[in-house]
C-alpha cells in the first residue's frame, strides 16, 4: 500500500470534529428507542438526549411490600455493552434483602446470567420484580433477608418504617414515599 | 555506520529486493522500497506494555522510521520482568516516553513520538494521519474503540466496494499467558473487530450475594473488597484500578476477608489480575505474537508478500500450535459494513426521511429512530426523549446533519424484510443531491 501512502490524503470536510459512534452506543440507541416500560417505571437522562450511556430509572411499585415508595436507580452502560451488563446502583437507601445499604443490587442478569441478547428493558423489568418479589435466598442485606424468611409480617412493618424515614435496628433511612 | 545500516537491512532486503510468486498485487521490488518505507510509512503503536515494547523494537528493526506510540500507563515494578525496555529507575515514569527513548537509543535513525494519554483523548484527525495502526492492547474496550475510529474513515463507492484510499489497516496482537493471536484487519475487506466480537468469551462474574455471604475462593474475597467493601468505606469515591493506593487497599481488605473465612491464596498480583481481569503475561508469547504482527505490518506496507488471511492463533500451553483461520465479514456490520445508500434532496425533512425508510425495498423499516455521529435526531421512545427530539421532524435532514454532502446515519426500527417483523438497526449512507463534494471524485454525491 506504500503507493497509497505517498498520495497525501486529502482532508475530508465532514471528518473535522466528527464523533465516531461505537458499537455499544449504536446497540444502546436501539435498546432505548424500543423501551416499553410499565406505568410504574420512568426513565430520565440527566446529561440530555445525546448521552444514553448514563441514565436513571425511577420505580414506584404498585403492589407488594414497597407500594407507595419511590426508588431511583442509576445506570452506567459500559463501552463494551452488550457484551458486559450495565452497572446499576440503587440511589435511594432501602431496606431490602437483595439490595444493600450502599445500593448494590443482587440481580442475576446484572452479573452471572447477563447475555448480550438481553437488553435495558429486561433489566428494568428485573428490578421491578425485586420489589414485587423480594427473596431471602440471595441476600445482600443479611438482616433484612433473615426477617423476611422468619417473620414476613415484621418485614412488612420494617419496610414501611424505612420508607417513612425511620430507623430499622440502628440504621436510619430517608423518607421515599 | 553505513556498514551497520547495510548489515541491518540484509535480511529485510531478501524480502524487498526480489520478486516472488506470493507477493502482494502491487509489489515492485527494489531498493527504493526500502527508502519509501522509511519516508512514507507512518505507523502508530497502541499500547506500550509487554506487547507494545516488543512491537516498537520489531518495527524499528524492520525498516520503519516514523513510529508513534500511545499509552496512558506509568511503569510499575511488576512490569520489569517482561517489558524489557524499562529499568528499575524508570518506575513511575510514563511507559510511552521511556519506550520511545530506549528504542531510539538502540536503533539508529528511527524516530518515535510518544503520546502519554488515553486513546480517547486524541481527535479523529490524529488517527487519520497514520497509514497503519498496530494494536498491543489487553482490553476489549480499547480494541473496540480503535476499531470504530479506524472504520469511521472508511468510505464506499456507489457499488458498495470500499474506496481503497480510505482503508485504514490495523494489525491486532493479543496475548493471555501461553496463548496469543495476531490478526490483520483491512476495514471493508477483512472482518473488523465487531464482525467477530463473539471470539471474545464473556468475562466470568460472580453473583454479588455469593461475594457477600458465601465466599469460597481467593477471587471471591478480592471481588468482595473491590465491589462491596470499597463503597461501604469510601462513600461516593470511585475506585480507580490504575491507582496503586486503591489497589493496595483492596488487597489488604481481601486478605482480611480471606483470613475470616480461612481461604488461602490472596496475593497482590492476583488482586490486580482479578480486578483488572488480567491473565499473567509471558515474555516469550509477547515476542512471538509481536514478531507476527510486525511482519504483517511490513507486508501491508510493502506488498512483499500477501498478508495473513486473516487471524492467526498461537497456543504454547502444550507443545506449539499455530493456526490461521479465515474469518468472514459480517456484511451487515454496523461498524465496517457499507450500509444502504440513500440519495436525498436537501429539502427532505426528517419526518419525510423516516417515512421513506418504510417504503425502501432494502429496508422496509417502520417506526425508525435516527442517530447521526452521536446525536440522536429522533427517538420513538421513551416519551421523554421523543418529546425532546420531536421538533427535529419538521427540519431538513441536510441541516440536521450539519450540511455535509454525505455521511453515515444509523436507524433503529421494526423491519418487515422477508415477511418477518423484527426489530433491527441499520447503517445508511446518506448522500445529498447537487451538493458539491469538496473531497475527491464525485462518485457518491453527484453520481448514479
Ligand atoms: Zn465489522
Amino acid at each position: 500500500m506504500i503507493k497509497l501512502f505517498k498520495v497525501k490524503e486529502k482532508q475530508r470536510e465532514n471528518a473535522e470534529n466528527a464523533k465516531k459512534q461505537t458499537a455499544a452506543e449504536l446497540r444502546l440507541h436501539k435498546d432505548i428507542s424500543e423501551l416499553n416500560l410499565p406505568k410504574s417505571c420512568s426513565i430520565t437522562f440527566p446529561n440530555g438526549k445525546d448521552d444514553l450511556m448514563n441514565f436513571e430509572v425511577l420505580i414506584r411499585p404498585d403492589e407488594g411490600y414497597y407500594v407507595g415508595g419511590k426508588f431511583l436507580f442509576s445506570f452506567q452502560v459500559s463501552p463494551h455493552y452488550p457484551h458486559e451488563a450495565p452497572k446499576v446502583k440503587c440511589k435511594t437507601k432501602i431496606y431490602h434483602p437483595n439490595i444493600d445499604l450502599e445500593g448494590n443490587v443482587c440481580l442475576n442478569i446484572l452479573r452471572e446470567d447477563w447475555k448480550p441478547v438481553l437488553n435495558i428493558n429486561t433489566i428494568i423489568y428485573g428490578l421491578y420484580h425485586l420489589f414485587t418479589e423480594p427473596n431471602y435466598e440471595d441476600p445482600l442485606n443479611h438482616d433484612a433477608a433473615a426477617v423476611l424468611r422468619d417473620n414476613p409480617v415484621l418485614f412488612g412493618t420494617n419496610v414501611k418504617r424505612a420508607m417513612s424515614g425511620g430507623f430499622v435496628g440502628h440504621t436510619s433511612f430517608s423518607r421515599c414515599t | 555506520m553505513a556498514d551497520s545500516a547495510t548489515s541491518r537491512s540484509r535480511d529485510l532486503d531478501k524480502l524487498l529486493l526480489r520478486p516472488g510468486n506470493l507477493v502482494g498485487p502491487s509489489f515492485e521490488p527494489g531498493p527504493e522500497l526500502r527508502d519509501d518505507l522509511r519516508d512514507y510509512a507512518r505507523v502508530l503503536v497502541v499500547g506500550a506494555g509487554g506487547l507494545g515494547c516488543e512491537l516498537l523494537k520489531d518495527l524499528a528493526l524492520s525498516g520503519f522510521k516514523n513510529l508513534d506510540v500511545i499509552d496512558m500507563d506509568r511503569i510499575e515494578v511488576t512490569n520489569l520482568n517482561r517489558q524489557f525496555l524499562f529499568r528499575l529507575e524508570d518506575v513511575g515514569k510514563p511507559k510511552a516516553e521511556v519506550a520511545a527513548k530506549r528504542v531510539m537509543e538502540r536503533v539508529n535513525g528511527v524516530n518515535i513520538v510518544p503520546h502519554f494519554c488515553r486513546i480517547e483523548d486524541k481527535e479523529l484527525d490524529f488517527y487519520n494521519d497514520f497509514n497503519i495502526i498496530v494494536l498491543g492492547l489487553d482490553s476489549i474496550e480499547a480494541r473496540s474503540y480503535i476499531n470504530a475510529v479506524a472504520c469511521s474513515f472508511l468510505e464506499y463507492n456507489v457499488d458498495d466496494t470500499p474506496r481503497e484510499e480510505t482503508i485504514k489497516p490495523m494489525v491486532d496482537g493479543g496475548t493471555e499467558g501461553f496463548k496469543g493471536h495476531a490478526r490483520v484487519i483491512l476495514p471493508g475487506i477483512t472482518p473488523c473487530f465487531e464482525c467477530t466480537i463473539w471470539l471474545f468469551p464473556p468475562q466470568v462474574k460472580f453473583p454479588l450475594c455469593t461475594l457477600a455471604e458465601t465466599p469460597r475462593t481467593a477471587a471471591h474475597c478480592i471481588e468482595y473488597a473491590h465491589l462491596i467493601k470499597w463503597d461501604e468505606v469510601h462513600s461516593g469515591k470511585a475506585f480507580d484500578p490504575d491507582d496503586p493506593e486503591h489497589m493496595q487497599w483492596v488487597y489488604k481488605e481481601a486478605v482480611k476477608r480471606a483470613e475470616l473465612f480461612g481461604i488461602p491464596g490472596v496475593t497482590y498480583s492476583l488482586t490486580q489480575g482479578v480486578v483488572k481481569n488480567i491473565i499473567p503475561a509471558i515474555a516469550s508469547t509477547n515476542a512471538i505474537i509481536s514478531a507476527a504482527c510486525a511482519l504483517e505490518t511490513l507486508k501491508i506496507a510493502s506488498g512483499c508478500s500477501k498478508t495473513l488471511s486473516n487471524y492467526l492463533t498461537y497456543n504454547g500451553v502444550e507443545g506449539l500450535h499455530i493456526k490461521a483461520t479465515e474469518f468472514v465479514r459480517n456484511k451487515d456490520c454496523l461498524v465496517c459494513g457499507p450500509g444502504v445508500l440513500i440519495e436525498l434532496d436537501t429539502a427532505v425533512t426528517l419526518r419525510k426521511f423516516i417515512d421513506m425508510l418504510e417504503e425502501h425495498p432494502r429496508l422496509l423499516l417502520s417506526k425508525a429512530s435516527v442517530t447521526h455521529r452521536g446525536k440522536n435526531l429522533y427517538m420513538q421512545a421513551p416519551p421523554v426523549l421523543e418529546e425532546m427530539t420531536r421538533s427535529n421532524l419538521s427540519l431538513p435532514l441536510f441541516d440536521l446533519m450539519g450540511k455535509v454532502s454525505r455521511d453515515v446515519v444509523h436507524v433503529a426500527g421494526l423491519s418487515s424484510m422477508d415477511n418477518k417483523k423484527a426489530s433491527s438497526m441499520r447503517k445508511l449512507r446518506v448522500a445529498f443531491k447537487g451538493v458539491p463534494d469538496g473531497v475527491t471524485d464525485m462518485d457518491m454525491a453527484g453520481g448514479a
